[in-house]
C-alpha cells in the first residue's frame, strides 16, 4: 500500500514503539500535523520548539526510551539546538524530526529555510536530510537504532516538505545495515583478565560512576562488584543513582562540589576503575594533580573517551553492564583474601571515615536571611522519601539538588551535565511525569533558570501534567553571584534579579497553584500541600537565604584537596 | 610531531566531506592536505588526509574519526609500504632564453609540459611529495604565476597487505 511521506512518518514511529511526541507545528511540518489527528502517538503541544526537545530529553533519561520531538522548518528548527546540545553532551538518546522547505527550493533561501543538517552537525551523534519519500523508512530505522545504541545520543531527521507529500510502498525494514557502525559490546578478554589482576593487587581502589553505568543499566553489576570486592565508591553529576545513594559505601559526588570523603578519596586511591565516566573538568579539577597515586582502569563504550584526558592503564571498550559482569565473573574464582584484602578493608574504614568525619553541612534551617536551601532540598527528600524523580535548572539549585537529595535508584535525576542548560528543569520534568506517570517529578529550579522556559506551565496545565517546580529563590543568578563573591570582591556584575515577577502569580496565571514559603515551617507545610496535588503543576516558591553558598568548592582548576568550606583530613 | 598519511573509506553521501572537515576543525586537528574522490565501488570515497600531529593528537584523530557513522574503515599508513601521489599544475614564465633550460628539468624530473604560451609554459608533474617539492625548488627561480595541487593519495602496497 502507497502512503504519503507524513503517514510513513507516522507508522515508522508506530513500529519503533513510540507512545509520545513533543513538538510545535508550522508550514513546513503541516502534512504531518494533519496525519497526527487519529494516530496511534500522542502528541503533545509545547509552547516553545526548546520544551520540546527537553521535554523528548527528560523523557528519554527517566524511562530509558527514546525520546521524540518535531519542529517546524526555520525558527523551529533552529529552536531546537540548545536542546540537541544538551542531549549530545549527555549522551540522550532523543530523535528530532523537522520541517523542511521543498527539495526544489533547497539551497535558495527560502521562506523559513535553514540548513539545520549543518548547523547540528557538531552537536548530534548523526542527521540525514531526506531526499527521496522511499529512503524515509529506512532513515527512520536507522536514527532510532543510532540514537539508542554504543554511546546514545541525538539524531535529526530534516523532511523537506514534499517529501512528507509524496508516496511511496511503505515497507519498514526489521534490522539495520550500517556497515561503518558496530558499536563493542563485549570488553576484550586479556583487558579484563588485566583489570582482575589490578584489582586483586590493588590496596586502595575506588570505583567512579559516570552516566554510562545507567546508559548501561549497570547498577546490579556495580553492587556485585563492590559485594565481591567491598570498595568506596563515587559518582559524577550523571552518574547519580546508578549506585545506591544511601548503600553504606557510597561517598557521595566528586569533584568542585563533590563531598570531602569522595575528593580525598580520589587523592589517595591506587586503583580507579572508571565506568561511562569522561573524566570532566567538573570532575577532575587540576588534571595533573587528579588521581596523582592510581592506575586507571576505564570502561566506556565509546573508545575515544579512553586515553582522551586521562591516561589509561587498562582501556576497556564494551558495555559498562556487560564488562563489569565479565569481571566480577573472573574476579569471583581469585581467591581475595589475604594482605591486599586486608589493606583494602582499611581503606574502606578510612573512606567512611571521612564520610562521618566531614559530611555536607549547613547553618540553621531558617535565619533572618531566610530558609536554608539545602533545608528545602532535603525536606523535599523526606516527604517524598526518596522515590521522586528530580530534574533540575542550572546553578546552585542543581548543586544543592546533587549534594542533599539522595539518589536510591537509576533513572531518578534528569540534569542539564556537560552543556549546563538553564531551562532544562521544567520541560524535562514534563517528558519525565509523562513517562513516569505513577512517579512524583519535581524540577529544582532557581528563579533565574525558572523565567528561561517558564512558558511550559501552559502545556504542564493543558494536559494537566502534575509537575512539581521548587524555586529556590535568591533573587538572583545564584552560582555567578557566588563566584562573583568568591573570584570577583563581591562585585555583583549583573546577576541581581530583584525585579522579578511574583512567581504565585505567574503560576496562578497559566492556570497551575502557586505556593509560597518564607520560614521553615512553611515549607514543610507548602511541599506536604504540593505533594498532595496530583491533577495540575504546582510552582512553589521558598524564599531562601540570598547570599548562600554551595560548598565544598575546590576552585576552577585546583587540586581536589583545595576544598573552600571542606575541612581538612 | 610526525606526518602521518591517513586512509579513510567513506560512505559516499552528500555532507560527508563537511563532517570530516569539520571534525578536524572543531576539535582542533590541522589538516596538511586532503584529497577524495570516489573508490571502485561508487557508493564508497577513499580520503586521503595528511596531517602533523602527536602520537595521542594522533589516535584522538582516528577515535573522532571512527565515530562518524559514515566512516568505513581508518588506515594509518604513515609506516605501512605504500604508493603515494600528488598531482601538481604550474605556470612558469618562460622567455626564449629560459624556455630550453626549464624543458630540462621538465625531462629530469619526468614531469610533462601540457601547455605553451609565447611567454610560460604549463607543466603537470606527478610523484610523491619529495619530488614535487624538489622540481618546484628547480623552477621556482624562473617564476611561477599560478599553482595547483592535488594533495596526496595512496595506496598500500599489494604484498604488504
Ligand atoms: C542558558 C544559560 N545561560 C547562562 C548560563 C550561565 N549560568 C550558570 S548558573 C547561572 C545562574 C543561575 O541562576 P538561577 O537559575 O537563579 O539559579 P541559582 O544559581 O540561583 O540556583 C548562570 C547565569 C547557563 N548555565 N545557561
Amino acid at each position: 500500500m502507497k502512503l504519503s511521506g507524513a503517514e510513513i512518518l507516522i507508522q515508522s514511529l508506530f513500529r519503533e514503539g513510540v507512545e509520545v511526541v513533543f513538538g510545535y507545528p508550522g508550514g513546513a511540518v503541516m502534512e504531518i500535523y494533519d496525519k497526527l489527528i487519529g494516530a496511534p502517538i500522542t502528541h503533545y503541544l509545547v509552547r516553545h520548539e526548546q520544551g520540546a526537545v527537553h521535554a523528548a530529553d527528560g523523557y528519554a533519561r527517566t524511562t530509558g526510551k527514546p525520546g521524540v520531538c518535531i519542529a517546524t522548518s526555520g525558527p523551529g528548527a533552529t529552536n531546537l539546538v540548545t536542546g540537541l546540545a544538551t542531549a549530545y553532551m549527555d549522551s540522550v538518546p532523543v530523535v528530532a524530526f523537522t520541517g523542511q522547505v521543498a527539495t526544489s527550493l533547497l539551497g535558495t533561501d527560502a521562506f523559513q529555510e535553514a540548513d539545520i543538517t549543518g548547523i547540528t552537525l557538531p552537536i548530534t551523534k548523526h542527521n540525514y536530510l531526506v531526499k527521496k519519500v522511499e529512503d524515509l523508512p529506512r532513515v527512520i530505522k536507522e536514527a532510532f537504532h543510532i540514537a539508542t545504541t554504543g554511546r546514545p545520543g541525538p539524531v535529526l531527521v530534516d523532511l523537506p516538505k514534499d517529501i512528507t507529500q509524496a508516496e511511496a510502498e511503505f515497507i519498514y525494514p526489521d534490522k539495520v545495515e550500517l556497515a561503518s557502525y558496530k558499536p563493542t559490546l563485549y570488553g576484550h578478554l586479556r583487558q579484563i583478565e588485566r583489570a582482575v589482576n589490578l584489582i586483586q593487587e590493588s590496596t586502595k581502589p575506588l570505583l567512579y560512576v559516570g552516566g554510562g553505568a545507567i546508559a548501561s543499566g549497570a547498577t546490579a553489576a556495580l553492587h556485585k562488584l563492590t559485594e565481591l570486592v567491598p570498595m568506596p565508591v563515587t559518582a559524577t553529576l550523571m552518574g547519580l543513582g546508578a549506585y545506591q545513594g544511601t548503600d553504606p559505601y557510597f561517598l557521595g559526588m566528586l569533584g568542585m562540589h563533590g563531598t570531602p570523603a569522595a575528593n580525598y578519596a580520589t587523592l589517595e586511591t591506587d586503583l580507579l576503575i572508571a565506568v561511562g565516566a569522561r573524566f570532566d573538568d567538573r570532575v577532575t579539577g587540576n588534571i595533573e594533580k587528579f588521581i596523582p597515586n592510581a592506575q586507571v582502569i576505564h570502561i566506556d563504550i565509546d573508545p575515544a573517551e579512553i586515553g582522551k584526558n586521562v591516561v589509561a592503564d587498562i582501556p576497556i571498550v564494551g558495555d559498562a553492564t556487560l564488562v563489569l559482569e565479565a569481571i566480577v565473573e573472573s574476579l569471583a574464582k581469585r581467591d581475595l583474601s589475604g594482605p591486599k584484602a586486608e589493606a583494602r578493608r582499611k581503606w574502606l574504614e578510612q573512606t567512611l571515615a571521612w564520610k562521618e568525619q566531614f559530611p555536607l553541612e549547613y547553618g540553621p534551617e531558617e535565619s533572618p536571611q531566610g530558609v536554608a536551601p539545602q533545608f528545602v532540598v532535603e525536606e523535599l527528600y523526606r516527604q517524598t522519601k526518596g522515590e521522586a524523580i528530580i530534574t533540575t535548572e542550572v546553578g546552585q539549585n542543581q548543586m544543592w539538588a546533587a549534594q542533599f537529595y539522595c539518589f536510591d535508584r537509576p533513572r531518578s535525576l534528569a540534569s542539564s551535565g556537560g552543556l549546563g542548560t538553564m531551562g532544562y528543569g521544567l520541560p524535562a520534568a514534563i517528558g519525565a511525569q509523562i513517562g513516569n506517570p505513577g512517579r512524583t517529578v519535581i524540577d529544582i529550579a532557581g528563579d533565574g533558570s525558572f523565567l528561561m522556559n517558564v512558558q511550559e506551565l501552559a502545556t504542564a496545565v493543558q494536559y494537566g501534567i502534575p509537575i512539581k517546580v521548587a524555586i529556590l529563590n535568591n533573587q538572583f543568578l545564584g552560582m555567578v553571584r557566588q563566584w562573583q563573591e568568591i573570584f570577583y570582591q563581591r562585585r555583583y556584575s549583573h546577576t541581581c534579579l530583584r525585579s522579578n515577577p511574583d512567581n504565585v502569580k505567574i503560576a496562578e496565571a497559566f492556570g497551575a497553584v502557586g505556593l509560597r514559603a518564607t520560614s521553615a515551617d512553611e515549607t514543610r507545610e507548602v511541599i506536604a500541600e504540593a505533594l498532595a496535588i496530583k491533577d495540575r503543576p504546582v510552582v512553589m516558591d521558598f524564599k531562601i537565604d540570598r547570599e548562600a553558598n554551595v560548598l565544598p568548592m575546590v576552585p576552577p582548576n585546583g587540586s581536589l584537596d583545595q576544598m573552600i568550606g571542606g575541612g581538612t583530613r | 610531531m610526525k606526518r602521518h598519511v591517513i586512509s579513510v573509506l567513506v560512505n559516499n553521501k552528500p555532507g560527508v566531506l563537511t563532517r570530516i572537515a569539520g571534525l578536524f576543525a572543531r576539535r582542533g586537528f590541522n589538516i596538511d592536505s586532503l584529497a577524495v574522490g570516489e573508490t571502485q565501488d561508487p557508493e564508497v570515497s577513499m580520503m586521503t588526509i595528511v596531517v602533523t600531529a602527536t602520537d595521542s593528537t594522533l589516535e584522538q584523530i582516528n577515535k573522532q574519526l571512527n565515530k562518524l557513522i559514515d566512516v568505513i574503515k581508518i588506515i594509518d599508513i604513515t609506516d605501512v609500504p605504500s604508493v603515494l601521489r600528488e598531482l601538481m599544475l604550474v605556470k612558469v614564465s618562460a622567455s626564449p632564453a629560459t624556455r630550453s633550460e626549464i624543458i630540462q628539468i621538465v625531462d629530469i624530473f619526468r614531469a610533462k609540459i601540457v601547455d605553451v604560451a609565447p611567454n610560460a609554459l604549463t607543466i603537470e608533474i606527478t610523484g610523491d611529495e619529495s619530488k614535487i617539492e624538489g622540481f618546484l625548488k628547480m623552477i621556482a627561480p624562473y617564476g611561477i604565476s599560478e599553482l595547483a595541487r592535488t594533495g596526496t593519495i595512496a595506496l598500500v602496497r599489494s604484498n604488504c597487505k
